[in-house]
C-alpha cells in the first residue's frame, strides 16, 4: 500500500487544518490523547518526566518498574554534563511477576540506600512506571524514609505512563524539581541573575546560551536541567528573573516559581537569529538601571550576527525556494524554526507538533503561507503523504521522522534528542544552516527515485 | 558491591520490543501495543535507532480510564481503526505490563473482535501475552512467534514437501542467508519469521507501508503440514517448534544458531538429513574456505580472554565458536533468564570450566563490568552499550546483538553460516590486529602479518 494512496485517518480531520485564503478559523483538536490504533509518533508521562528531569548529572535517576522504560531512556539523550556523569547510567528496579503481586517497596527502598552508597549523589530522583500505578507502592514514603536515612533529597516523580500525555510527566518532573528549589542559601546572588529553564544541553547549547548571558554581566543561578546540578536548583529562587524556553516543559515551573517566589518569567526561544537576538535583548531590557547590560547584549549580537552572516549565504543562495516540513515535539519550536528557515531562503509547507495548545495553532497559522498544512498529533502516513503532497525538500523531526524522510529522498535535520552539533545561539543557527544545505543539497539524492510515485 | 534490588546498566529490555520485531517479520502486518502510547513510541525509536529504518506499529493509548474500567474498549476500537485506515492482512497484538496488570485477556478480546465483524474477511488478529516484568526481549519475541505458529498453522492431513525453519532472534541479513543456504542445498523452507524485505528495504522514493518482505500467511498456515521445524535456538525459537509438535505433530529438532563453524554444521547435516539431500559442493567450499583462514590464522587467536554480552540464543554459538578459535571466553553475561539457556551454557562452557557466567536478575552491565576489571579482558563483544566499558578499559570492541545504535552492517551482512562466521573472523582478527599496530612498541611494529 502506498502512503499517498491513504485517506486521512477517520477522527483525524479535526488535527489537521490547511490554510486558505478567507479560511475557516483554525480551530485544532489539539491536548487530547491519540486515537486508539493510531501509528502516533507520541510518548507518555513517563517520557515527559525523564527528558525534563535527565539532564541533571550529579543526581541518580531510578526508574522503578519492570526493566524496558530504563532500558529506552538509558543515555539516549545527548544532554551533556561538564562534571559528573551520573544520568548517563541507567538504574531500574527491574520489577519481577512476584513484585508486582506483593508491591515494590522493599525492593525499591533496598536498591536506593545501595545506590546511594555506591554513588554518593547529591539527589535522587523516582520515577513511577505505569505499573506502579497500578499496584498502588508508596513511592512517597520510601523516598520520604530514604531521604531521612541517607540525608540526601529523594524525590519522587509520579510519572505513570496511562496518567495523560507527555505534558504531564514535564508537570511531574517540575513538581519533583519544585520541591528542592527554596532548599539552598541565596547567598551572594546579585540582583542581575537570571535561571536558564527549559534548555537541556543537548550537544553543549546550554554551555552558548550561559556564555552569552554571562558576557552581558548577568549570573547565571541555574539550568534546568542542562548540565544541571542538584546545589544550584536549591538555591535557584534568589534569581531575580526566569527565562523559559521549550514553554511546553517548563512553564508550569516558572509559574510557580513565580507564585511563591515573586520571580517573574519570560517565554525565549534560542533558534535562529531573530529569536537568539530577541531572547538577550528581552533579559536586558528587565534591568534597565543598568544599561551597560543592553549594550554589551547589542555588541554580542552584532560581533556574532557579523561573524556567521556572511558565511551563511552560500547556503541561502542554494536554498531559496526550497521547501520544509517541520513536525517536531512542542509548537514552540516549531515558531522558531519558521523564521530560522526563512532566513535561508526556505518556505514551510508542513507545520505540526505533538504536544501544541490552542494558542500555540492560531500562532502558527498567523505565521505559515497560504496552503501550509498544520497537524497535530500526526503519524506517519500523514506525514509521508504530506511531504510528497506538497514537494517539502526537507523533513525536521526526530528519531521516528528521519527514516521516513530518507525512504522519500528528501533531506533532513534532527532537531530533538539526537542532533549532534549545538543549532542553538548564533553559532546554532549557523550549523542549522549548514546542516539543512548538506542534507538538501547531498548528492546521494541523484541515486534515488526523488519523490518517486507522485507525478 | 553487593545488591539485592536493583540492576545497574541492563543487558536485556522488555518482552514487547521482542514481540514488536517479530512481528514485523510477517508480510503485511503491523504489530500493536496495547498499553501505554509511551512503550509503542520507545519500540518504534529502538528499532529505527537499529535499523535505520521506518517502523510501524499501532497503539491502544491507553488513560486511566483504561486502566480502571481495563482495555478492551480500547482494543476493540484500535482493531477497527487500524483497518479502516492502515489496511493491514493482520495485526499483531502484543500486551504490556500495564494490560497484563489489570487483567486484559487478549484471547477473548480478539475473539470478541471476531465475534462483532470487526476482523474484515481474509484479514487476521493474532495475539501474544508479553508482560514486561517476565522474562526479556527474547522471550517477547519467542511468544509472537509461538502466537504465529498456533495461530495460523492448519493441517491438511497431507504432508507437504518443505521444512518450517523457526528463526531464533536474528538480523534480517541472517534470515536472508538462512534462506540462501537451503535455496542452495534445494530445499524448500518455510521461515518465520523473516524481516528480511522489511527492515533492509531498499531506497524506493516511497515510504511503503507493508515492504514485501516476510511469511505470508498462507506459508504460515501451511507450517501444519510441513516435514518437520528446526528451531533454530533453544531460547527464542523452541517453543514455536514445540507449539506446532503439540498442535500438528510436526516433529522438530532444536538447534544452536547457525554462528561459527560448529553450529552452521550442525544445522547444514540437519537441514540435509531432515530434507533428505546432499550438501552440495558449493556450501562445502563455503566450509573449507572458513576452515582455511580460521587455519591461516590460528596463531593470532589462541588465548586470547574474550568477555562476551547479549542474548542467550547469540552467545551460546558464539562461545562455542570462541572455544573452536582457541581464544578464551572468559565473562558472558545475559539478562535473559532461563534453566534452558543456563543448562546448554554450562555443556558448551564444559571446554572452558575458568569462564564466569551469570544470566537473569542482575546479570547486568555493571556486573560485567565488575568482571572485566577484576580479570581484564582482549576483547569485548556485544550490543552498542558494551562501548562504556570499551572506552574506560581501552578494549577492542566488536559490536553484535541488539540494539546496535551506533554502527551500521548488521542488517545487511549475517553473521550466520559459513560465510557470516568468516565475517566474525575478520573482525575479530581486525580488532586485535588494529589494536595491536596502534599500541604495539615501535619494535614489535611489522608489516607482515
Amino acid at each position: 500500500m502506498d502512503t499517498q494512496n491513504i485517506s486521512l485517518l477517520e477522527g483525524r480531520e479535526k488535527q489537521v487544518y490547511e490554510k486558505r485564503q478567507g479560511g475557516a478559523e483554525v480551530d485544532i483538536a489539539c491536548d487530547t490523547t491519540s486515537l486508539s490504533g493510531s501509528v502516533s509518533q507520541r510518548a507518555c508521562v513517563f517520557c515527559g518526566s525523564r527528558v525534563v528531569l535527565y539532564p541533571v548529572a550529579d543526581a541518580i535517576h531510578i526508574v522503578h518498574g519492570p526493566i524496558g522504560c530504563a532500558a529506552y531512556t538509558w543515555d539516549i539523550r545527548g544532554a551533556v554534563s561538564s562534571g559528573p556523569e551520573l544520568h548517563r547510567l541507567s538504574f531500574s528496579t527491574d520489577l519481577q511477576e512476584m513484585d508486582v503481586i506483593y508491591g515494590g517497596e522493599k525492593k525499591l527502598y533496598r536498591s536506593l540506600i545501595e545506590l546511594i552508597d555506591q554513588y554518593q549523589p547529591n539527589a535522587a530522583f523516582i520515577y513511577s512506571t505505569c505499573i506502579i500505578g497500578l499496584i498502588g507502592d508508596d513511592i512517597d514514603a520510601v523516598c520520604k524514609k530514604v531521604a531521612k536515612e541517607k540525608g540526601i533529597p529523594v524525590m519522587p516523580v509520579h510519572s505513570e505512563g496511562f496518567k495523560g500525555t507527555k505534558k504531564d510527566g514535564y508537570k511531574a518532573a517540575c513538581s519533583a524539581l519544585m520541591t528542592l528549589i527554596g532548599t539552598g542559601s541565596t547567598e551572594g546572588i546579585s540582583k542581575y541573575s537570571i535561571n536558564i529553564l527549559g534548555e537541556f544541553n543537548l550537544a553543549g547549547e546550554a554551555w552558548i546560551i550561559r556564555e552569552y548571558y554571562e558576557r552581558m554581566g548577568i549570573e547565571v543561578v541555574a539550568t534546568m536541567t542542562g548540565d544541571g546540578r542538584i546545589d544550584a536548583i536549591r538555591r535557584s529562587h534568589g534569581a531575580s528573573l526566569n527565562v523559559v524556553q521549550c514553554s511546553g516543559s517548563m512553564t508550569s515551573l516558572a509559574k510557580d516559581m513565580e507564585e511563591k517566589y515573586g520571580i517573574p518569567f519570560i517565554r525565549v526561544s534560542y533558534f535562529g537569529f531573530e529569536d537568539m537576538s530577541k531572547s538577550l535583548y528581552d533579559v536586558a531590557q528587565l534591568f534597565p538601571d543598568r544599561p551597560e547590560i543592553m549594550e554589551k547584549a547589542k555588541e554580542i549580537v552584532r560581533d556574532e550576527i557579523r561573524q556567521y552572516y556572511p558565511e551563511m549565504q552560500k547556503f541561502k543562495a542554494a536554498l531559496t525556494g526550497k521547501k520544509a516540513a517541520i513536525y517536531v515535539g512542542g509548537a514552540f519550536k516549531t515558531f522558531s524554526l519558521i523564521k530560522a528557515l526563512r532566513t535561508i531562503g526556505m518556505s514551510v509547507v508542513l507545520a505540526g507538533s505533538q504536544t501544541g495548545n490552542k494558542d500555540d495553532y492560531s500562532r502558527l497559522k498567523e505565521m505559515c503561507d497560504e496552503g501550509t498544512v498544520i497537524v497535530d498529533d500526526s503519524n506517519p502516513v500523514e506525514l509521508s503523504k504530506f511531504i510528497l503532497e506538497k514537494e517539502a525538500d526537507l523533513l525536521i523531526g526526530g528519531v521516528k521522522e528521519r527514516p521516513i524522510a530518507f525512504k522519500l529522498g528528501v533531506g533532513f535535520c534532527d532537531h530533538n534528542h539526537e542532533r549532534k552539533i549545538p543549532l542553538a545561539g548564533f553559532v546554532g543557527m549557523y550549523n542549522f544552516a549548514k546542516e539543512v544545505y548538506e542534507s538538501v543539497m547531498s548528492p546521494v539524492w541523484q541515486f534515488a527515485p526523488r519523490k518517486g510515485g507522485l507525478k | 558491591m553487593a545488591r539485592e534490588g536493583l540492576t545497574i546498566n541492563p543487558a536485556k529490555t522488555c518482552q514487547p520490543i521482542g514481540a514488536m520485531y517479530a512481528a514485523l517479520g510477517i508480510h503485511g502486518c503491523l504489530p500493536h501495543s496495547h498499553g501505554s502510547q509511551g512503550c509503542c513510541s520507545y519500540h518504534r525509536s529502538t528499532l529505527t535507532r537499529h535499523y535505520k529504518e521506518p517502523v510501524m506499529a499501532a497503539t491502544s493509548s491507553f488513560t486511566e480510564g483504561a486502566s480502571v474500567f481495563g482495555g478492551q474498549a480500547n482494543l476493540l476500537q484500535a482493531i477497527e481503526t487500524i483497518f479502516t485506515v492502515y489496511d493491514p492482512d493482520i495485526i499483531a497484538v502484543h500486551s504490556t505490563c500495564l494490560s497484563e496488570t489489570i487483567g486484559d485477556d487478549l484471547q477473548q478480546i480478539t475473539k470478541k473482535a471476531k465475534d462483532d465483524g470487526k476482523i474484515p474477511e481474509g484479514k487476521y488478529v493474532i495475539y501474544a501475552s508479553t508482560p514486561s516484568f517476565v522474562g526479556s526481549h527474547i522471550t517477547g519475541y519467542a511468544n509472537m512467534v509461538t502466537g504465529m505458529a498456533e495461530q495460523f498453522s492448519v493441517s491438511t492431513g497431507e504432508k507437504k514437501e518443505q521444512i518450517n525453519i523457526i528463526a531464533g532472534w536474528m538480523e534480517p541479513s541472517d534470515m536472508r542467508e538462512i534462506k540462501r543456504l537451503s535455496k542452495e542445498m534445494g530445499v524448500k523452507i518455510v521461515l518465520f519469521p523473516d524481516t528480511s524485505d522489511v527492515l533492509d528495504a531498499p531506497q524506493t522514493g516511497k515510504h511503503e507501508l507493508y515492504p514485501k518482505g516476510g511469511v505470508t500467511v498462507s506459508e504460515l498456515q501451511s507450517s501444519g503440514d510441513s516435514i518437520c521445524s528446526l528451531a533454530l535456538g533453544c531460547i527464542s525459537a523452541e517453543p514455536a517448534a514445540i507449539a506446532l509438535e503439540k498442535k500438528h505433530k510436526v516433529p522438530f529438532e532444536t538447534l544452536d544458531m547457525p554462528i561459527g563453524l560448529s553450529a552452521t554444521d550442525r544445522f547444514v547435516m540437519s537441514l540435509s538429513k531432515a530434507a533428505g539431500v546432499a550438501v552440495p559442493a558449493e556450501i562445502t567450499a563455503e566450509r573449507g574456505r572458513l576452515v582455511d583462514v580460521m587455519a591461516d590464522m590460528e596463531q593470532y587467536f589462541h588465548g586470547k580472554k574474550v568477555a562476551l554480552f547479549g542474548d542467550p540464543d547469540h552467545l551460546i554459538p558464539l562461545t562455542e565458536f570462541l572455544l573452536d578459535l582457541n581464544m578464551k571466553p572468559v565473562h558472558i553475561v545475559s539478562g535473559t533468564p532461563g534453566q534452558r539457556f543456563d543448562k546448554r551454557m554450562q555443556e558448551i562452557l564444559e571446554r572452558a570450566p575458568y569462564a564466569n557466567f551469570k544470566n537473569g536478575l542482575n546479570a547486568d552491565m555493571f556486573l560485567l563490568h565488575q568482571w572485566i576489571k577484576n580479570e581484564p579482558v582482549d576483547l569485548l563483544i556485544g550490543n552498542t552499550y558494551g562501548k562504556y566499558i570499551a572506552r574506560d578499559e581501552d578494549i577492542p570492541f566488536i559490536r553484535f546483538g541488539f540494539p546496535i545504535l551506533d554502527r551500521i552492517g548488521h542488517s545487511y551482512f549475517p553473521n550466520v553460516g559459513y560465510s557470516g562466521s568468516l565475517r566474525l573472523v575478520e573482525k575479530i582478527l581486525s580488532a586485535l590486529m588494529d589494536r595491536q599496530d596502534r599500541t604495539c612498541l615501535e619494535e614489535k611494529f611489522e608489516l607482515v602479518m
